[in-house]
């Protein structure tokens, strides 16, 4: 397929951004998972001031890479070997959340 | 009688570059390699810039030891890596990685290293575990896994190179001060530490005293074995 017509079919991050946030706030509400009631691009989801501790972000990784495949029907892998890193996580914050699954959907 | 000579693979630093100084003060010949160049350099001591897990340059480098030295009595298999990481965010690249470093590294030194010391009837090889892998440490899968079969290798090599003279232990260190722990949270290492015996973090010279016994010449009967440190 061409480049071109890939770019037409992926998301754009703020798509991936909504996402996110749509299944942070599922898990709140299934799962009880105290987060802030403002969600955007910036919130700090793991390390630092992210809300998420390690268990609850596998659980919210896992849950966007199932609504990637639901939603755009692609099936991607958020799985990353700087996961629990502080400093270069690609789930610092939403917004870098919702940067890595894109480059990840490009990538694949 | 000739100064022995020991091959330690990861000696660009931590334990590995601990262990080159510590055997190059006993008077050992001391071959190391690393994938990356280092930094120090000490009379005695020859370094290979080796992937332990690149068998072309493995084999080259075992040839360049049996040239230079004729033969080898030692050989430390410390090259390992590492990655804290829940197994649900774990890429296969990460695991194919830590496999191929730790597992195949330590499969391809040994059998090298085992032919070069079947010509003298008399070798010791000293493998790396952890104590992750009886604490089964939860976010380590593929680390552990790794380690695991590292044990199992050094249960069978010990069996299969005994008929030659050759003895294969493991040491299995705790939590040390090294690279490999730098990006661990505290809380982590600490809940890790309170499951030791004697919880406290591990020293090099800890490792080396327990390297030291595996080499000794009256260690010969001892084979096939692993110690854990810190009461694991």
């Amino acid at each position: 397929m061409e480049q071109a017509q890939l770019e037409t079919l992926l998301p754009d991050v703020q798509h991936l951004i909504e996402l996110i946030i749509d299944n942070v706030n599922q898990l709140k509400d299934t799962q009880g998972l105290k987060a802030p009631a403002r969600l955007d691009s910036a919130t700090a989801l793991f390390g630092g001031e992210g809300f998420l501790d390690s268990m609850a972000l596998v659980t919210l990784v896992v849950a966007v890479e199932q609504a990637i495949e639901e939603k755009f029907g692609t099936n991607v892998s958020l799985a990353d070997p700087g996961a629990m890193s502080q400093e270069h996580s690609p789930y610092r914050t939403i917004g870098a959340l919702a940067d890595y699954a894109l480059r990840r959907l490009r990538a694949d | 009688m000739d100064a022995p000579v020991t091959l330690i693979t990861g000696t660009r630093i931590g334990i590995g570059r601990h262990l080159a100084e510590h055997y190059l003060g006993l008077g050992h010949r001391v071959v190391g390699c690393s994938r990356a160049p280092v930094d120090w350099t000490r009379e005695g001591y020859k370094h290979f810039e080796t992937d332990v897990a690149d068998e072309k340059a493995v084999k080259a480098m075992f040839s360049d030891i049996r040239r230079s030295y004729g033969h080898l009595d030692h050989l430390i298999n410390n090259a390992g890596i590492a990655s804290m990481n829940h197994s649900l965010l774990t890429p296969t690249s990460t695991v194919s990685a830590i496999l191929a470093t730790n597992v195949v590294g330590t499969f391809l030194l040994s059998r090298e290293a085992a032919k070069l010391m079947k010509r003298k009837g008399y070798g010791r090889i000293v493998n790396f575990s952890s104590v992750a892998v009886p604490l089964k440490l939860a976010g380590e899968a593929a680390y552990v896994a790794s380690k695991s079969a590292v044990v199992a290798l050094t249960h069978v090599l010990a069996r299969e190179l005994a008929e030659f003279g050759i003895t294969v232990n493991c040491v299995g260190p705790g939590p040390l001060a090294t690279n490999l722990i730098r990006s661990v949270p505290k809380q982590t290492i600490d809940r890790l530490l309170a499951r030791q015996a004697i919880p406290r973090m591990g020293t090099f010279d800890d490792v080396a005293n327990t390297v030291d016994f595996f080499l000794r010449p009256e260690s010969g009967f001892v084979t096939g074995q692993t110690i854990y440190l810190g009461g694991v």
